[in-house]
């Protein structure tokens, strides 16, 4: 005798059911948990800003955060003005900026509208330091970064992150040892805008040489490595014009 | 007496040598190859597992009288996308820097051959107290291979465990490496995986010949 399970219209009908009660399970809990989901990524993006610019709370070797608790407060201290940069090198200010989602922006500038590029400028010890967020591709999915740069296009200070990269080798653009390598690292070469090379086998892994445009790439991460270049290269070449604008 | 039967301690026994998952039953192999190349990166997997496996198992068993068996497989896929999905918004929400070390890890979940094989070998056919011991059992032992690889890929191919230096400071020359040593890059790469997976395999069949299958 066939099994009642085993039946056509069964199958159909549980199917059915299935998707029914799944579809409205997960909806239900994406819909219901987004506000704190949304606030959290708030919190990070400034901690993230934050962290860039040197305002962290790092021990030795250790890293860590500005805690969650202050970080409003922090965030609004040390960020002295936060503005949107046009592809001209123009620049308003407005408060919001950090909130512009780049990755929108991206699509937006291929079919051809202007780019409006977030930049923070923040203070802290009397040094004035400008901070771009940037995004692009690694080996599985988004990688961006939070750059802080003097006037010069020195950087200052780099926040990496990613959302899937090779756990325990691309994943790790996300530590110190590849993170604080960008310090001090010139941006401009000559006088031209020359981004920085995530080097294999650049004959400088102590990084001693600032103004060679590279540094050392993690082992085994060869992709996401070039991605975190092609990133710098092409996001924050369009700040070049501000930066021009900033000296005359 | 102990806590469980003579036949619920094997289910969480077997798993861990005579039937381990990895070893094998040749299951999960590619999450072993991708996450192995650090210690944390296989223990936070081997935890993650723990917990889809051992639940998704007693949903599945209690389900297993109303899944149509034409469509079982999609079923269970569903399930344990359902149930990795939702932890993982719940952690955004609650917990948001455990979910980001977890976020890598949620694709490689669902994908884990162990888990449908569980299911479908043993969650379909049992209760779902027993299929939770099954779970557990095999979480166990995927684990443990998991952290025995990623022990000897961190080791030997960056000089760490979790993260801490433990032979020296390959740039400035000291510990180990002030003798010459270097670190052998190759063992981050997934193929050093499969070889380090291959001797364990030798060394658990050679030991115990029963393993060995004849053609």
């Amino acid at each position: 005798m066939e099994k009642r399970t085993d039946k056509n219209s069964y199958t159909i009908l549980f199917a059915i059911g299935m998707v029914l009660v799944v579809g409205s399970l997960l909806a239900f809990a994406a819909s219901g948990l987004k506000e704190r989901i949304d606030e959290n990524k708030r919190i990070e993006k400034q901690q993230n800003i934050l962290y860039a610019m040197g305002v962290n709370e790092n021990e030795g070797k250790s890293m860590s955060f500005v805690s969650k608790d202050i970080i409003a407060d922090e965030f609004s201290k040390y960020i002295t003005s936060q503005l949107v940069v046009d592809t001209d090198g123009n620049s308003i200010e407005n408060d919001q900026a950090y909130l512009i989602d780049i990755k929108k922006e991206q699509s937006a500038a291929k079919e051809g509208k202007q780019r409006k590029l977030p930049l923070f400028i923040g203070e802290k010890d009397g040094k004035t330091v400008y901070i771009a967020p940037i995004r692009g591709k690694g080996l599985w999915d988004a990688i961006w970064a939070y750059i802080a740069m003097d006037e010069d296009m020195v950087v200052q200070g780099a926040f990496f992150d990613h959302k899937g990269e090779t756990a325990g080798l691309g994943s790790n653009i996300n530590q110190r040892f590849f993170m604080d390598d960008f310090i001090g690292e010139h941006l401009m070469s000559n006088g031209s805008f020359k981004g920085i090379r995530v080097a294999k086998g650049n004959a400088d892994p102590k990084n001693n040489d600032k103004t060679d445009n590279e540094v050392d790439a993690i082992a085994g991460a060869t992709i996401t490595g070039d991605g975190v270049s092609a990133m710098i290269k092409s996001e924050l070449r369009l700040y070049v014009p501000f930066f021009k604008n900033l000296k005359n | 007496m102990g806590l469980l039967s003579k036949k619920d301690a094997a289910l969480i026994k077997d798993p861990l040598l005579d039937n381990n998952p990895i070893t094998i039953q040749v299951l999960g192999i590619c999450s072993a190859l991708a996450i192995t190349a650090e210690l944390e990166a296989s223990i936070v997997m081997a935890i993650s597992v723990l917990f889809v496996l051992g639940v998704g198992n007693v949903v599945i068993s209690l389900m297993r009288n109303i899944i149509p068996s034409k469509i079982r497989i999609i079923v269970q896929l569903i399930v344990v996308a359902t149930l990795v999905i939702i932890v993982d918004l719940v952690l955004k929400a609650f917990a948001y820097e455990l979910s980001k070390t977890l976020s890598v890890f949620v694709g490689l979940i669902i994908t884990n051959c162990i888990i449908m094989g569980r299911f479908e070998a043993f969650a379909l056919a049992n209760g779902p107290w027993k299929s939770f011991l099954d779970g557990i059992g095999n979480s166990f032992g995927y684990g443990l291979i998991l952290i025995i690889v990623g022990f000897f890929r961190e080791l030997l191919g960056s000089g760490t465990l979790l993260g801490i230096p433990v032979l020296g400071d390959p740039i400035e020359k000291t510990g180990l490496y002030a003798m010459g040593y270097e670190n052998n890059g190759f063992m981050l790469l997934a193929p050093m995986a499969l070889i380090v997976v291959g001797i364990i395999i030798w060394v658990q069949r050679s030991r115990n010949t029963a393993l060995v299958e004849d053609h």
